[in-house]
């Protein structure tokens, strides 16, 4: 590996250092990791924003036509509308035309919602419903083995889907106080959701886990390459690429000491 | 200007098939040579019978779909058929003008790859070439004159169409395996597209049969037939009775609790809360944090936390306390200080606002994640109120808050953040409890109504569903499950 590519390694394995920071406290470097991640992230995202929004979606669209005649002679001069009421957006930085704002504003929303809507009512309603109407699988009711509990195919996971589809949607029932037969059923819809969220939650934490040890990996492999450990014909004792491990070593120990000889301070005071 | 253009076409084309040999190897490419003049030696397969053809349903035109009968040698006879090959008739203008567009997908490519440089010994540094000739002002007006070019003469299509089969040629489509017996052609809309396929004009159509030898033969020809776009999807026929069905349901409602009907709505346990949390915020002398998620201002979760923004907006004026609410999309933090404005207003503290509470961090989720986390440790919050779209920040943000110990009220409709919410936070809007917390808060008539509508209209889902499933048991009960089939 090359040093410079070995420096920027350095960078990544401190700023994943300095994040795991926070889990001890708030401290300077997790502060420091924090904005250097906000400001790059943000002029990041304005860049990305011009490249792959503005200039594809209405500088390109409006290149055939002149600026002296407002572009209106380009073959697609209806992109000038919505540039227009991009423009408008700014009129917020004027206390007395702050309201124009509110026009773009409510377009956006109205014609997001009229989208969203038959959307939503299609995939979230319709769909959902046709699937829940299933011809029970009596013959396999148990597993199509006979007997396996486990199969998601089999008429009595039809008939869990089933009725934990409509426990669900009763617990959702605003109307009426869950009490009674009622209340009973909402309890078992909560319980099936429980259940799902349960499952949901496991999985994602072994994925998170998964997160972390590619980051330990990452580290790992920073050392190793700090020492040429992977070239033991060719090792690196000495170079400058040890100088920036001790460096970073150090750095984090005389941290830790720091740390705790000022915990120690302030039990004893 | 037509000799011009002719230059200019023969000179992109060169370069093009110098460029893009590659891409273009597997293209389509026309197919002119008389199919029944193969090998001798090889044996014909015996050609797919049949072929119809309808304009494809329910669409936005420029797509048909074809089908036909396999060839006897499709799995009996011979069994020689190893695939079927779709061709298209297009007229002579059409390859004049595809050739037109593969000097404009040339120039856009240039255009495109000098935005972000052109890289030493690729294919891109070819186009070097070009540039030598012309400056990049001139590409551009190459490229519209070229756009102009083709969109005039594609005027011209239809007309042309009907001299079917003079001036023109067979042009290959796609291919199936052998046992296909239907194909559903979706040509582009883009007139600048070489796959373009013009709206009511005639296409005609063949396919052929062929074998691992390549002896084809070729079906009757399919035409004309025309391709046009349908204003209405009947498809999704269910969907428009579902919403006028919800629609009339929401203004009973809206009409009755204007009216001043008593419309009862169960207690939320997480919005109870709001009032107590804001409360212990101003007794602790601590503002609270306001959380809208990742979501845009179109998503219906932000939408909702807008009105419980509002409301806590509204008590947080009354007790003078301090709001923070840092925000991930530009939009969203628009419509949240206006939001956050009214609702001082309406307090009777419109002086008490300040535009920085309602403030833009950034737009990558980690880096968004990182600044509110800090928020939390250095103000303190005494309330932590998460209400929107959630992704995977919401354990990060949940357990920072925790770790604050700060009270944290939560609520998103994203099912696989909730249960992060659920074991980190106080309280928990689940899903539809979110949309039913803005309605339960705000007691506005709209609101109220449109929350009753949901609730009847749950319980018709919950009859229909039952009913369903019952009538799927039998055959006779397949014609109503079908009446809620949606397809696209």
């Amino acid at each position: 590996m090359e040093f410079t590519d070995f420096l920027w390694m350095t960078c990544g394995i401190f700023l994943t250092l300095a994040t795991f920071s926070f889990l001890y406290k708030d401290n300077p470097f997790y502060k420091f990791a924090e904005h250097l991640v906000v400001g790059v992230s943000a002029g990041f995202f304005v860049i990305i924003l011009w490249h792959n929004t503005l200039v594809p979606n209405l500088f390109q669209k409006l290149e055939d036509g002149d600026w002296y005649m407002l572009w209106l002679n380009s073959s697609e001069w209806w992109y000038i509308i919505p540039a227009l009421l991009g423009v408008l957006m700014w009129t917020r930085f004027s206390k007395e035309y702050s309201w124009v704002s509110r026009w773009p504003m409510g377009l956006y929303i109205g014609i997001s919602t009229g989208i969203a809507i038959p959307l939503e009512m299609a995939n979230r309603v319709n769909k959902q419903l046709h699937a829940m109407m299933v011809e029970i699988d009596w013959a396999n009711f148990f597993g199509a083995d006979g007997f396996d509990l486990l199969s998601t195919t089999s008429g009595l996971a039809q008939l869990i889907i089933f009725l934990g589809t409509v426990a669900g949607l009763i617990y959702f029932f605003f109307s009426k106080e869950h009490k009674g037969v009622f209340g009973g059923v909402a309890k078992f819809g909560i319980w099936i959701l429980m259940i799902g969220f349960g499952a949901s939650f496991g999985y994602t934490v072994m994925a998170r886990v998964s997160l972390f040890i590619n980051r330990m990996q990452d580290t790992k492999a920073w050392g190793l390459e700090a020492f040429n450990a992977n070239d033991i014909a060719n090792p690196n004792y000495g170079s400058q690429y040890q100088i920036v491990f001790w460096a970073l070593t150090l750095f984090v120990v005389g941290y830790i000491v720091k740390e705790i000889m000022q915990h120690l301070k302030s039990k004893n005071a | 200007m037509k000799v011009k253009l002719l230059i200019m076409v023969v000179m992109m084309l060169a370069l093009s098939s110098f460029c893009f040999a590659q891409d273009n190897a597997t293209e389509a490419g026309t197919e002119d040579t008389d199919t029944t003049a193969v090998v001798e030696s090889i044996i014909l397969p015996a050609p797919p019978g049949n072929l119809t053809g309808i304009d494809k349903p329910n669409d936005h035109g420029h797509a048909a779909i074809l089908s036909w009968d396999l060839s006897p040698d499709d799995g009996a006879g011979e069994n020689s058929v190893l695939k079927y090959e779709i061709y298209k008739w297009v007229p002579q203008l059409m390859l004049d003008i595809n050739l037109v567009r593969d000097s404009l997908s040339v120039i856009q490519r240039i255009l495109r790859n000098t935005t972000s440089g052109i890289t030493e010994g690729t294919q891109a540094d070819s186009m070097k070439i070009v540039f030598e000739k012309y400056s990049r002002d001139e590409l551009f007006d190459i490229r519209n004159t070229l756009i102009a070019h083709v969109k005039q003469e594609n005027t011209g299509l239809a007309e042309a169409s009907n001299s079917y089969p003079e001036n023109g040629a067979w042009l290959f489509v796609d291919k199936k395996p052998s046992g296909t017996k239907s194909f559903v052609h979706i040509g582009s809309k883009d007139f600048k597209s070489a796959g373009f396929v013009p709206d009511f004009a005639n296409l005609y159509y063949r396919v052929d049969a062929v074998t691992i030898d390549g002896a084809k033969s070729s079906s009757k020809v399919l035409g004309p037939i025309q391709t046009s776009g349908q204003w209405y999807n009947t498809y999704r026929t269910p969907v428009v009775f579902s919403v006028l069905f919800f629609t009339l349901l929401t203004i009973y409602f809206v009409r009755e609790a204007r009216k001043g009907a008593d419309l009862y709505v169960r207690p939320l346990g997480g919005i109870e809360a709001v009032d107590d949390a804001i409360g212990r915020a101003t007794e602790m002398g601590r503002p609270i944090l306001y959380v809208l998620g990742l979501g845009s201002a179109a998503d219906i979760a932000t939408i909702a936390s807008f009105t419980i923004l509002g409301r806590v907006a509204k008590k947080v004026a009354e007790y003078q306390t301090e709001l923070l609410v840092p925000t991930y999309d530009p939009i969203v933090m628009t419509v949240a200080q206006e939001v956050v404005k009214s609702a001082y207003l309406d307090a009777g503290r419109p002086d008490a606002y300040k535009e920085d509470t309602v403030h833009f961090v950034t737009q990558s989720q980690f880096a968004y994640v990182a600044a509110v986390n800090g928020i939390m440790l250095r103000e303190l919050p005494a309330t932590n109120v998460y209400m929107g779209k959630f992704f995977a920040e919401s354990l990060i943000l949940a357990e920072t808050g925790a770790l604050a110990g700060s009270i944290q009220i939560s609520g998103t409709d994203e099912i696989a953040q909730i249960p992060f919410f659920i074991v980190a936070c106080d309280y928990t809007l689940i899903g539809e409890e979110l949309y039913a917390a803005s309605a339960y808060l705000g007691k506005e008539p709209v609101l109220l109504g449109s929350l009753k509508a949901q609730d009847y209209a749950k319980a018709a889902i919950i009859l229909l569903a039952v009913i369903g499933v019952v009538l799927a048991q039998f055959e006779f009960g397949a014609a109503f499950v079908n009446l809620f089939e949606v397809a696209n």
